[in-house]
């Protein structure tokens, strides 16, 4: 096997893969063939409603997709290293210390039966051996106060229903960062939070990551959100990216009705009390997958030529790539004009 | 200007806060609704919105008392119901429904979709068998449902289908007034936009006022008329939509809409959007 030599700064390359689950209208591909590149520093965006695929894509990375699931194809290289051909032990020596992972529910993810301090402490010394303990601790506090929890000396004793849950969300991170990861995966990690808490943290996420370099993976079904922190933006549907385009060319430039839908389905300021423009039916379910375009069946734009094959990703500019048959949409828009 | 539907004046709420595993002892009070008051028109729909713990949940079961205010008034319809218990409350009950958060939660799972729907039907309009089932019918239509989906179960039906069957049973007692609480948020985006539209069409056709509590700024200025703005059970601001977004003039008010994340499409955008929209093409293709 060839070892990858990558660009300079390319951390993580994800080529074709797949990830499938079993059911009962036999296996079914949660993520169907999915590429994606992310540079050391930069943030990808990854966008999705429900059955997207897009947390099953997060779990494919970390190899912690739930059993009876499993990585069927593809490739996932990262900083050179496939990580789908790494012993688990390899894996779990990167996993936490080199790509650390933030889930949405920090109140389900942290211990309810220890302190704070004791859980990021654990978190350090599972990655680095013979570190003496007063270390650890002050380790610990340093990482408690690097995500601005007040007091962090005293804050390492509470236990986590102590806290509020935008700082339940902070310690997340403190655990998540405490070992210097070259790459933080965030899965919905504002959903649960207020809007002014939200925003607090995602802007401790930028500076946090002007500081160390670090790259970010931020999944999130607010495309809002995303566009507002990522560098570049891919679309997820039904297993699928169906549009990849850097975060100010997606909302210039946007190809896929779906990623379009998207943009029309969040209210905005512009159009305070107008019909939404929603997207109709629901995502199809495994048993009814379309053998042609997943979005077919909910596509304004379809024709019958959609239902033949699927369309694969195609150039529509400078890094933007849509899978939509009747693309580019601008000539469309002129022809019914006209 | 016809007299409101609702009014609500200095209505407070307080809890008596416990300390204690064994023996539980009162160690203060604290007011979960502190005097707070507004009306909402007929067919008006007036947004409740703040974070969590600010009181704004505890005002809708105040409302439909579900709970009792510890000092205030409501007044529905010209009439104060503040103190009314037994057949009279009941009445009142009718004419007030609410839709709740989790369209998974508040559905039965052992009812039909037509036990569900028709449940109020029993209570508040008593009828042949026969005629319930066609008026369970009428409303499944009226929410874009099928007639024909009456005989299934909730899990057969997506989360936004759920939220339509909440919506059905609620407009199944005709009610002047429905509480909406965060009826939106545990539903994708696109499926939001569903339900919000379906919302608005209902109030256009039945002229339904809405109190929508939610704890999204895009949706409270996408669903409302006027907005309250709650923080630590008072109502720290309460303005029209476009002025309140415009012109916070509260501090707090401020702070929540400075943090909104906001999506600017280009122009070119919205053209294509209109376009696809206007051209008949806006319908799927099957």
């Amino acid at each position: 096997m060839t070892r990858l030599i990558p660009p300079m700064d390319e951390l993580l390359r994800i080529q074709s893969l797949r990830t499938v689950f079993p059911g009962d209208a036999g296996p079914f591909a949660a993520v169907d063939g999915v590429d994606l590149t992310l540079e050391r520093g930069r943030t990808l965006g990854i966008v999705g409603e429900s059955g997207s695929g897009k947390s099953v894509l997060s779990l494919s990375i970390m190899r912690l997709v739930p059993p009876p699931g499993r990585i069927a194809g593809g490739s996932i290289h990262f900083a050179g290293q496939d990580l789908l051909t790494l012993p688990e032990p390899a894996v779990r020596a990167l996993r936490g210390r080199r790509i650390a992972m933030i889930f949405q529910e920090p109140m389900t993810s942290l211990n309810p039966a220890h302190t704070v301090g004791a859980q990021i402490v654990e978190a350090i010394a599972a990655h680095e051996r013979g570190v003496p303990a007063r270390t650890l601790r002050a380790r610990a506090v340093a990482a408690l106060d690097r995500v601005r929890i007040p007091d962090p000396d005293r804050r390492f004793d509470d236990y986590p229903h102590q806290l509020s849950g935008g700082q339940r969300q902070r310690v997340m991170i403190a655990m998540a960062l405490a070992c210097k990861p070259d790459l933080l995966i965030a899965d919905e990690p504002t959903t649960a939070l207020d809007v002014t808490v939200q925003a607090e943290i995602l802007a401790l996420l930028r500076s946090l990551q002007a500081e160390t370099g670090m790259a970010l993976m931020l999944i999130s079904h607010d495309l809002g959100l995303v566009a507002g922190m990522a560098d570049t933006v891919a679309v997820m549907y039904a297993g699928q990216v169906i549009e990849h385009a850097p975060a100010a060319a997606l909302f210039a430039d946007a190809q896929h009705p779906y990623t379009l839908g998207l943009i029309a389905s969040a209210p905005q300021a512009a159009a305070p009390r107008g019909r939404l423009l929603a997207i109709e039916g629901t995502v199809p379910t495994p048993a009814d997958m379309p053998a042609g375009c997943r979005f077919e069946p909910r596509c304004a734009l379809a024709e019958p030529a959609c239902r033949a094959a699927p369309p694969g990703l195609r150039p529509f500019g400078p890094d933007h790539q849509a899978a939509c048959r009747r693309a580019p949409v601008e000539a469309l828009v002129e022809a019914l004009v006209a | 200007m016809s007299a409101p539907l609702l009014e609500v004046e200095h209505l407070s709420r307080g809890f008596t806060v416990r300390r204690g595993l064994l023996v539980a002892r009162a160690v203060g009070r604290v007011n979960a609704v502190d005097d707070v008051s507004f009306t909402l028109a007929r067919g008006e729909t007036l947004g409740i919105v703040g974070e969590s713990g600010s009181g704004k949940s505890t005002t809708a079961r105040l409302v439909l008392r579900l709970l009792d205010p510890s000092a205030g008034r409501i007044r529905f319809d010209g009439t104060d119901i503040t103190a009314l218990t037994g057949a009279p409350l009941r009445h009142f009950r009718r004419r007030m429904q609410i839709v709740f958060q989790d369209p998974f939660a508040s559905l039965d799972p052992r009812q039909t979709v037509e036990q569900i729907v028709g449940e109020p039907l029993l209570l508040h309009r008593p009828g042949s068998a026969a005629a319930r089932r066609e008026r369970v019918g009428e409303l499944l239509s009226l929410v874009g449902l099928s007639a024909a989906q009456a005989r299934r179960y909730p899990h057969e039906f997506s989360g936004g289908q759920r939220q339509r069957i909440g919506i059905a049973r609620a407009l199944a007692a005709e009610p002047e007034l429905i509480v909406c609480d965060e009826p939106v948020s545990a539903l994708d985006v696109s499926i939001q936009a569903q339900v919000l539209n379906l919302l608005r069409d209902l109030q256009d056709r039945l002229g339904i006022a809405y109190l929508f509590i939610t704890h999204d700024l895009a949706v409270v200025r996408h669903v409302a008329h006027r907005v309250a703005v709650m923080r630590q059970g008072r109502i720290v601001e309460l303005a029209e939509t476009a002025a309140l977004f415009a012109r916070p003039a509260d501090p707090y008010t401020q702070g929540l809409v400075a943090a909104m994340p906001e999506v600017h499409p280009a122009p070119t955008i919205g053209r294509r959007l209109a376009v696809i929209a206007g051209s008949g093409l806006g319908a799927p293709a099957r």
